[in-house]
C-alpha cells in the first residue's frame, strides 16, 4: 500500500526539468530573432516557443482524457478513471497558461490584451469546458456515477480540440497559422528550437502525469484505510 | 522584453502552481494515511 521511492520517476523529473532549461535558454537566447521592425515584437515573438508548447501539451492531455474515458467506459476500471482526471487536470492547467501566454503575446502584437476572435473564443470556452469537467467531478459524492459521468463528459468535451486545432484554418482568425503558409510560420533557424520545446514539453507532461496518477493512488489509499478503521 | 518577461513567468508560475499543489496535497494525504494508521495500530486486536 505504501508508495516507495520511485527511481525511474525521480530520473524522468530531473530530466525533464534538465530539458526546461534548455528549452528556456533556446527559446529565450538560442533560436534565431524573426524579421520584424520593432525590438518589441521581436522579444514578443518568442513568446510562441514555450506558448505552443503549451498549447500542445493541452491537447494531448485533452486527448488522453478522451482514451481514459473510452477504456472506463469498456472496462469500468478505476485506472482508467485515474488516467482521465489526472490529464484533464494536468491539461486545464496548461490551457490557462496558453490563455495569458497568448495574451500577453497580443498586446505588442495586435495592440490590445484579447480580441473574440474565433481561435481565443474557443480556447477560453475548451479552458470553461475542462474546468467544468473538474467541477463535476468534486460534485458526485458516488465513486462509480462519477467515473462514469466524468467519461462520457471527457469524451464529449474532446470535441473541443479539433475544433479548436482547425479553427484558424476554417475562419479568417487573427490568429497567426505557423505551418502551411507562405506568409508567417517560423524560419528554418527556429525549427529547431520550437521542435526542441514541443519535445520537452511532452517528457514534462508524462512526469507531471506519473506525479499525479500516484496522488491519486495515494487518495485510494487514504480512502481504503479510511473505511477499514471507520466500518 | 517586458512582455516577453511577463509571458515566461506566467508560464513558469502556471507550472510551478500545479506541481506545488500537488505536493501540498501529497504531504497531506501521507500525513492522513500515517494517522489512519496510528489509529489501527492502536485499535485492540489489531495485528499489524
Amino acid at each position: 500500500m505504501t508508495q516507495k521511492r520511485n527511481t525511474p520517476l525521480l530520473v524522468l523529473t530531473v530530466l525533464s526539468g534538465l530539458l526546461l532549461l534548455v528549452a528556456l535558454y533556446l527559446a529565450l537566447l538560442g533560436a534565431p530573432s524573426a524579421n520584424l521592425q520593432s525590438e518589441t515584437g521581436r522579444y514578443a515573438q518568442r513568446i510562441i516557443y514555450f506558448h505552443i508548447a503549451t498549447a500542445w501539451v493541452g491537447f494531448l492531455a485533452f486527448f488522453v482524457t478522451f482514451v481514459g474515458g473510452v477504456g472506463y467506459l469498456r472496462t469500468q476500471r478505476r485506472t482508467w478513471d485515474i488516467v482521465a482526471l489526472a490529464s484533464a487536470e494536468i491539461g486545464t492547467v496548461f490551457m490557462l497558461g496558453v490563455l495569458v501566454s497568448g495574451s500577453i503575446w497580443a498586446k505588442p502584437a495586435w495592440g490590445v490584451w484579447w480580441v473574440w476572435d474565433e481561435r481565443l473564443t474557443i480556447s477560453l470556452i475548451q479552458f470553461l469546458v475542462y474546468l467544468g469537467y473538474l467541477m463535476l467531478r468534486s460534485t458526485v459524492e458516488d465513486p462509480a456515477r462519477r467515473a462514469r459521468f466524468a467519461a462520457v463528459y471527457g469524451i464529449v468535451a474532446f470535441i473541443s480540440v479539433p475544433i479548436n486545432f482547425i479553427a484558424i484554418r476554417l475562419w479568417r482568425t487573427q490568429h497567426p497559422l505557423m505551418f502551411g503558409t507562405e506568409e508567417g510560420g517560423l524560419a528554418p533557424g527556429m525549427m529547431f528550437a520550437f521542435f526542441f520545446c514541443l519535445i520537452t514539453f511532452t517528457i514534462w507532461y508524462v512526469a507531471l502525469m506519473w506525479h499525479r496518477i500516484r496522488l491519486e493512488q495515494l487518495r485510494d489509499d487514504v480512502a481504503a484505510l479510511k473505511e477499514r478503521v471507520l466500518g | 522584453m517586458v512582455y516577453l518577461a511577463a509571458a515566461y513567468a506566467v508560464l513558469w508560475a502556471v507550472s510551478f502552481g500545479l506541481v506545488i499543489s500537488m505536493v501540498l496535497r501529497q504531504r497531506q494525504l501521507r500525513a492522513e494515511l500515517d494517522a489512519l494508521r496510528l489509529m489501527l495500530d492502536d485499535e485492540p486486536g489489531t495485528d499489524r
